[in-house]
């Protein structure tokens, strides 16, 4: 107690009372000031912190700092089968589980040479584009929220619900959904499951409407954000941007177009493309994506061919409960690969699929162990965040909140 | 010509000494350098107009605990002209682990590194701003090195003294 008195002394108050007497406004707005945003604040999507270097309302610096979300996946994976580790992926990028579980399965399948049964690849689609239309509609919606069009976010939220008693149906969770397989998904979908995908599907297209003549012809909105946050092709580029964020500036990169997994290639979709790369921009780009995932899903349900979900490789893949529980030979393998591990053999491998914030790879050593010796995740949330520093300055502080909001970071994912 | 014996031609004509393995594993191509070329090698891979990989997607470092070059460093980068992903790869040796910063020639690096630094300590030469990513400042320790357990190190983390 004694040191804080010390510094509170009264001969000293009085003196900085001196001091502070003179200030006037103009000296205030002289000094370059520095502030800091976050990590608890509600705009910064997670526990994003900036520390904003301002000259008046003009942001002169701002520097991003990472880690308050950081649990430590790598290592982890390094420590867990790669079984264990299909839940984990969750926890990436929250708005968009589903996508993760494929990214991660279809790695591991690639390294240990596994080929999971066409069923399994289309419903593996179906789902990742349903994932991808939730994880664009909270992009869309907290988005405008950020901006102050609070009814847009109720909107998309009531949308994405409907996804969310889908994937409820379908993998028995909400949220958490860890529905693939190594080899396959957990468990076929079934036909009531199919019937609320077709009925989202017919009543989407409305409800997109309704929200475009909404957000479309509010001129507030649209000025806010024109011209706001400009990021060029070439730094684009340069900074390892991808996704939506790299396609709004006019570069046409989709992993989905340059190296199809699953049956990417059999479909027919746009992928679209902006050259402003501002802000307004990224927005619209979300909005025809969830349009093209339309398109996508509607061939996916047309294609669907039947068949078994999970592959036949007694090695490999986990075999069904009820088998587990009636025969000797799947019991074994159920015990070997749950306590040994799939053992794929020595090498490295990295695979990348298109997720809704941009290019989600994993990079996995294995050392022929059951357990991976290195896995690296690429996560696109993570390089997106590169540009803040570029995109923001020269940029108002208010604005800050809009670039954030367009860029669409999922600390989840950036943090690991 | 394909993709991939273009990839390795070029480079092995340009670096044919430096080149240490070429490896293609689940159809991915991966070309080990020489640790002293891999500033001349990068720039030569971006720079090539048959070539031109200007995007590096990721770099990261794999400890391999008991090898005599305890790490590899590794970079993915990717071709818009070729649609082809390439992964580099480097070994370090673990005492000083120190090798060049990629940060001239891909700007994007510049986190990777930083993450690299963190995680393993390998310390990058050149580089503009090398701090922690994840972990706060005051940590001593890299925690995806193999010696450091999963459980983490009791007292390690930094936490505000008492007042008193």
């Amino acid at each position: 107690m004694q040191k804080t008195s010390n510094v509170y002394s009264d001969e000293k108050l009085y003196k900085k009372l001196l001091e502070d007497k003179n200030i006037t406004i103009e000296d205030a707005l002289e000094n370059e000031m520095v502030i800091n945003m976050g990590p608890q604040h509600p705009a910064t999507h997670g526990v994003l912190r900036l520390v904003l270097r301002l000259d008046g309302e003009t942001i002169v610096k701002a520097i991003p700092e990472l880690g308050y979300l950081h649990r430590g996946y790598e290592k982890m994976a390094e420590n867990m089968s790669f079984v264990e580790f299909i839940p984990h992926t969750d926890r990436l990028d929250y708005t968009a589980t589903m996508c993760n579980n494929v990214a991660y399965v279809l790695a591991v399948e690639k390294l240990a040479g596994i080929e999971a049964p066409k069923r399994a690849q289309y419903i593996r689609m179906i789902m990742a584009e349903l994932s991808r239309i939730a994880g664009h509609l909270i992009a869309i919606g907290t988005f405008a929220m950020d901006v102050g069009a609070i009814t847009m976010v109720m909107w998309t939220f009531r949308e994405r619900e409907r996804i969310q008693e889908i994937f409820d149906r379908v993998a028995g969770a909400r949220f958490t959904t860890s529905y693939t397989r190594i080899g396959g998904v957990a468990s076929d979908v079934d036909d009531e499951a199919f019937k609320m995908i077709k009925n989202f599907l017919d009543t989407f297209e409305p409800a997109l409407k309704e929200m475009d003549d909404l957000m479309l012809h509010n001129r507030i909105f649209i000025e806010r954000l024109e011209g706001i946050g400009i990021l060029t092709k070439e730094d684009a580029i340069a900074l390892g941007v991808t996704g939506p964020n790299l396609r709004a500036t006019g570069v046409e990169y989709d992993v989905r177009r340059a190296n199809p997994y699953l049956f990417y290639n059999e479909m027919d979709f746009k992928i679209p493309i902006y050259t402003e790369g501002d802000c307004l921009a990224r927005y619209f780009l979300r909005g025809d994506e969830v349009r093209e995932s339309v398109k996508i899903l509607y061939q996916c349900l047309d294609k669907l061919p039947q068949g078994e979900v999970m592959a036949n490789d007694p090695k490999k893949v986990l075999p069904h409960k009820t088998e587990i529980y009636s025969r000797m030979e799947e019991l074994i393998h159920d015990f070997m690969i749950i306590n040994k591990g799939i053992n794929p053999p020595v090498g490295d491998s990295y695979f990348s699929v298109e997720n809704p914030k941009g290019e989600l790879g994993f990079y996995i050593v294995s050392n022929g162990e059951g357990q991976p010796w290195k896995m690296k995740i690429r996560s696109p949330s993570f390089c997106n965040l590169q540009t803040l520093p570029l995109v923001c300055k020269g940029q108002m502080i208010s604005d800050v909140i809009a670039i954030i909001g367009s860029l669409d970071p999922v600390m989840g994912e950036a943090d690991k | 010509m394909d993709t991939k014996e273009l990839i390795i031609n070029s480079v092995q004509e340009k670096f044919s000494k430096a080149v240490e393995e070429i490896s293609d594993f689940r159809n991915d191509l991966s070309i080990t350098i020489a640790k002293d070329k891999l500033l001349d090698a990068t720039k030569f891979l971006k720079e090539d107009s048959n070539l031109q990989f200007v995007m590096c997607k990721d770099v990261t470092a794999i400890d391999w605990a008991t090898r005599k070059n305890r790490f590899t460093t590794v970079y993915h980068i990717y071709s818009f002209k070729l649609n082809f992903t390439l992964r580099l790869k480097v070994n370090i040796e673990e005492n000083p682990p120190v090798v060049e910063s990629v940060v001239s020639v891909w700007a994007s690096a510049e986190w990777y590194e930083r993450e690299t630094f963190d995680m393993y300590g390998i310390e990058f030469l050149n580089h503009p701003d090398l701090r922690r990513m994840y972990m706060p400042e005051g940590f001593e320790y890299h925690p995806l090195r193999k010696d450091f357990p999963l459980l983490g190190i009791p007292g390690s983390m930094p936490l505000p003294e008492k007042m008193e």
